[in-house]
């Protein structure tokens, strides 16, 4: 392929390449640059050993501007992956091995959310107490979460991030 | 083996038919030794001097030794103490925890970090299963059954804790429920919600005359708050809307019994006291009972052994 193509995907591809090619781990593409450090505490990527590449204000067909992140050799758990759906629901994950992208996934709602999130209710314990907070998740389309203690139901995209 | 008593909307049918006749034998014989050197807990982080009462008395009754406060004023909790560390602290000292907190979910909470049972004793506006447990042996006591009753439903349907359990607890029990309340106070959509879920039917009332209250057999009456209204001209407009009268019991039902969970301040009038109907005093009796049975059950005793018991105290 030529270099300079105006191949808009192969650019991209290139730019993806200036953040540093993976040969074994996780790719987490399309977070959007004002969630990416949510992305990282979430994951606790900053207790990690191995190496993490973070690209942060890439440019983006889709998203105009966006965040990747590449972390060698760990390969998530879907529950840890899917707690990104509270604060970046359209990311895309590639799981690559040999430097082959073998799994392609997008996050969705788990059944639970546990410490993920704040309550709404400022009289719900959560809220007081210093204690993790548990919600379950009521209606995966609409984003409906129910807390564990005080049974509001509420709006995941009304909630604040702990 | 112990279970805590944070919620009833959880419970079977045939969990609450069971509780009911644990009451029953309460109300047989309400005075027993079956709790002799046992020591119930009574913590109220927000004053409730009915619902503490009654709590205490049920222990008073079967014997047991009650430790606790009345005023979250006394506690550590105004010097900075964490929840979690008074339950601990008093979990040292007693076989049950009885709790009255102003925050909501403070009992589940506490539930889940006692190594010893804990009783719901009201939430914030969250949960308040003691006061359903009784409201559901008084309909069984009046009615001789739970199934297929008509129940109105009146006053502060919004924000009503009680009979949002109650709601939830009858949904077992195929009944028919009738909301009046005015527009600011009206039940909440959840709940609407859940009655559809559940296949309970409900009917919704502008009126709240005799024609209406003729199809009741049980009328449960809640206070109408003045706080509650953001127009406090609404509030003078409806006020008196909600309020039941002697006269409104002309084409009433012979087994309809008008329910109040108390305090009342004017909402039913005093002439109806003296009526055949009114029952809510009986069901304040009744709290007792419940009471006796929701800290026998979170101890372990069962139905079985309440019947075989010899102590008791005529």
């Amino acid at each position: 392929m030529p270099v300079g193509s105006a191949d808009g995907k192969r650019n991209m591809k290139r730019q993806e390449l200036i953040v540093s090619a993976l040969d074994h781990g996780t790719v987490i593409d399309h977070i959007p640059c004002d969630r990416l450090f949510q992305v990282i505490s979430l994951l606790h990527l900053e207790q990690m050993t191995s190496k993490v590449t973070i690209g942060f204000n890439l440019k983006s067909h889709k998203m105009g501007t966006k965040s990747i992140i590449k972390i060698a050799d760990r390969f998530f758990t879907d529950e840890e992956l899917n707690q990104l759906s509270v604060v970046a629901p359209n990311v895309s994950l590639s799981i690559i091995r040999d430097y082959e992208v073998v799994e392609k996934k997008q996050v969705c709602l788990p059944d639970e959310l546990r410490g993920i999130i704040h309550c709404n209710n400022p009289k719900c314990i959560t809220n007081n107490e210093p204690m993790r907070t548990l919600f379950h998740v009521t209606d995966k389309q609409q984003g409906i979460v129910r807390c564990h203690y005080c049974n509001h139901e509420q709006n995941i995209k009304e909630v604040k991030i702990v | 083996m112990f279970r805590s008593f944070v919620t009833i909307a959880d419970h079977s049918r045939e969990k609450i038919e069971y509780l009911i006749r644990m009451a029953q034998e309460f109300e047989q014989h309400p005075n027993r030794l079956l709790l002799q050197g046992r020591v119930v807990a009574t913590l109220f982080f927000e004053p409730s001097t009915r619902t503490r009462l009654s709590f205490e008395t049920a222990a008073n009754r079967l014997g047991a030794r009650v430790i606790g406060f009345a005023d979250p004023k006394v506690t550590s909790g105004t010097k900075g103490e964490t929840l979690k560390d008074t339950i601990m602290m008093v979990s040292n000292y007693a076989d049950v925890i009885v709790m009255r907190h102003y925050l909501e979910g403070a009992a589940r909470y506490a539930s889940e970090i006692a190594p010893v049972p804990i009783i719901n004793a009201g939430d914030g506006a969250n949960q308040h299963p003691s006061q359903t447990m009784l409201d559901l042996y008084t309909i069984y006591q009046t009615q001789g059954t739970l199934d297929n009753l008509n129940i109105y439903l009146v006053g502060d349907l919004k924000y009503g804790r009680t009979v949002h359990s109650l709601l939830q607890a009858m949904r077992h029990f195929n009944p028919t429920f009738h909301f009046i309340a005015p527009d600011e106070l009206a039940m909440p959509d959840t709940y609407k919600d859940y009655c559809r879920e559940h296949g309970i039917r409900y009917v919704e009332h502008q009126d709240f005359d005799a024609d209406v209250i003729s199809g009741a057999d049980i009328l449960y009456m809640t206070r109408v708050q003045r706080e509650r209204f953001t127009d406090l001209m609404e509030y003078e407009r409806v006020k008196d809307r909600y309020l039941l009268k002697l006269d409104m019991l002309s084409k009433a039902r012979d087994n309809m019994r008008i329910l109040h969970p108390l305090p009342r301040v004017n909402e039913i009038d005093y002439a109806i006291d003296d009526d055949p109907h009114a029952y809510y005093f009986q069901q304040a009796r009744n709290g007792l009972f419940a009471r006796q049975t929701i800290i026998c059950d979170t101890l372990g005793i069962t139905l079985e052994q309440i019947k075989e018991d010899q102590a008791i105290i005529q």
